[in-house]
């Protein structure tokens, strides 16, 4: 095995949308224009960008939950495109998401004991008595409790059920990772918390991260590595004490530049 | 020099929980031409305090002490037609979700003309270069005035509420999170606009935030909220650089900076309750 779990390799993919009058005509929108990464073993790759650049289709082509246009997913040096479905399925416990949306990402009429252990159940990890046992521990982990199993989601707040997002995602023990802003709809203060987690989680399962997020002050925090896109392109990547010291691309420099609180730090200095 | 606004001693209570203080005991005040950040989590009171300002609170709540004075006029003394006369003339706003608080079905440029018309008693060739002029002024082309809300992207729509806000040149405007939803390089674009305005149009700004790279960048004043109490306030530079109180340390402990330097540390709850914050 490489030092790299997850590569990408020249990734397409286009949406064709309505256009001229009546919608009569159509054109096609580049979402992913030959995009190419690796991730690292252990290690948080952030992507950043606007929205409409194609961070999100980026880390729904990369887990396989839409179809690639060309261009191949290798994960653990296997191409997910070519694996026949039942061995795909397989190999999803090790590949999973975090969703940026707290309130509309857990089914409202599922327990949270159910929504947490449905990986579970549909990969057959387990008896039922060790699949609750799991369940239980991985929602004590993230700080929830085991009377919390049969609650449902709108009984939480916007930090909790993040929280639960997290759980679920990381009760299959995957090995890497999909962040799609997951912290972005959330208060300042809870935000802090859930970003130790995520760091905390990563160190004790060894988990690889794709952090999607438009906030650099956030990434700052998180990655190792990132990589910039605008208009379907990664337009920068590197490690990210070089790009944020010295970005060499005009857009990051902007994004940069757009960081609030510029005046704080003139103040503290 | 007198305030542009004077909030002193505000509270607001459910009406069916009239001991549970959603805002206790809040004061502060502006002045032309400055920005005031009100500052705090979801929960704080800071959405509250700006609504009863605009006297548009919801029924469940009840206002039950306090005074807001707007230019030296008390404004729970007003009648309904005199309010309105003031919303959206003196006292602009600007809501959080540019996505939700346009009218799909009507244009922009009619939707940016209404309070022209209302308060100023515009119509025809004037009200249009009116309206041309407001979107020039915030950077959208005039031409697309003709457009509806889902035909814009939510950078522009914001703008659009900013047009909106300033349109018979308020003397004070309202913000509530206006760039919260939106893309770092477009928040910076709205923020140096909502700046520009406030000199030349020496409008008071009320600007409510939970993010302190904002405070930092336009506020000239702040005030941080705590569960319906004001902890601290005073001058950015103060605030920021300086901070008194344990909860104001707190929340600037868990804002992450561009640099990466400082570590992040979640607030301690448990400690603020035994301490002096009640």
């Amino acid at each position: 095995m490489g030092e790299f779990i997850l590569k990408a390799r020249d990734l397409n993919k286009s949406y064709t949308q309505r256009s001229g009058r009546f919608g009569f005509g159509t054109t096609k929108v580049k979402a992913l224009d030959n995009v190419s990464l690796d991730l690292k073993h252990g290690s948080t790759l952030a992507v950043v960008g606007e929205s409409g650049s194609g961070k999100s289709t980026l880390a729904r082509c990369l887990l396989q939950l839409q179809p690639l246009d060309s261009g191949s997913v290798l994960f653990q040096g296997r191409d997910l495109s070519e694996l026949p479905a039942h061995e795909l399925r397989e190999q999803r416990r090790h590949l999973q998401m975090i969703f940026q949306d707290p309130f509309a990402s857990l089914n409202p009429r599922m327990r949270v004991g159910e929504i947490v252990g449905e990986g579970l159940l549909i990969h057959r990890l387990g008896t039922q008595e060790e699949q609750r046992e799991r369940v239980v521990q991985m929602l004590k982990r993230v700080g929830l409790s085991e009377a919390d199993m049969l609650k449902y989601p709108h009984e939480f707040s916007g930090g909790q059920r993040q929280r639960i997002g997290i759980a679920r995602a990381l009760v299959l023990n995957p090995k890497v990772v999909v962040c799609d802003e997951p912290v972005s709809a959330l208060d300042v203060s809870i935000q802090a918390q859930i970003l130790l987690l995520l760091k905390e989680l990563q160190q004790e399962m060894a988990l690889s991260y794709i952090f999607i997020s438009h906030d650099l002050r956030v990434v700052r925090h998180v990655a190792d590595e990132i990589a910039v896109m605008y208009q379907g392109k990664i337009v920068e990547r590197g490690v990210i004490d070089d790009i944020y010291r010295s970005p060499t691309q005009e857009y990051t420099q902007n994004l940069l530049k757009s960081i609030p609180g510029q005046r704080a730090l003139a103040l503290s200095n | 020099m007198a305030h542009l606004l004077n909030i002193e001693n505000l509270t607001i209570t459910p009406v069916n929980a009239p001991n549970r203080k959603l805002v206790n005991q809040v004061s502060f005040s502006i002045e032309p031409g400055k920005t005031t950040c009100v500052v705090g989590e979801s929960g704080s009171g800071k959405s509250l305090t700006a609504l009863s300002v605009m006297g548009l609170l919801s029924d469940q709540l009840n206002r039950a002490s306090g005074r807001v004075e707007f230019q030296g006029r008390d404004l729970a003394k007003l009648s309904a037609d005199e309010m309105r006369q003031i919303r959206g003339r003196q006292i602009g706003m600007i809501f959080q979700e540019p996505m939700t608080s346009l009218n799909p079905v009507l244009t922009i440029g009619y939707q940016i003309g209404e309070p022209l018309t209302v308060h100023l008693g515009l119509k025809g060739d004037a009200l249009k270069a009116k309206v041309a002029n407001l979107l020039e002024q915030v950077g959208i082309p005039p031409h697309r005035a003709n457009s509806y809300p889902d035909e814009l992207s939510g950078g522009q729509r914001q703008r659009v509420m900013i047009a909106m806000s300033i349109a018979c040149q308020p003397a004070m405007l309202i913000a509530d999170e206006p760039t919260t939803a939106l893309d770092v390089t477009v928040q910076a674009q709205i923020l140096s606009l909502l700046n520009n305005l406030k000199q030349t149009m020496n409008m008071g700004m009320l600007l409510i935030t939970h993010d302190f790279g904002v405070v930092a960048d336009v506020a000239d004043h702040v005030v941080v909220m705590f569960r319906g109490d004001i902890v601290e306030s005073g001058s950015v530079a103060d605030v920021l650089g300086k901070p008194k109180h344990p909860y104001t340390k707190a929340l600037l402990d868990c804002v992450p900076d561009a640099e990466g330097k400082k570590p992040l540390k979640p607030i301690d709850y448990a400690w603020l309750n035994d301490g002096k914050v009640a």
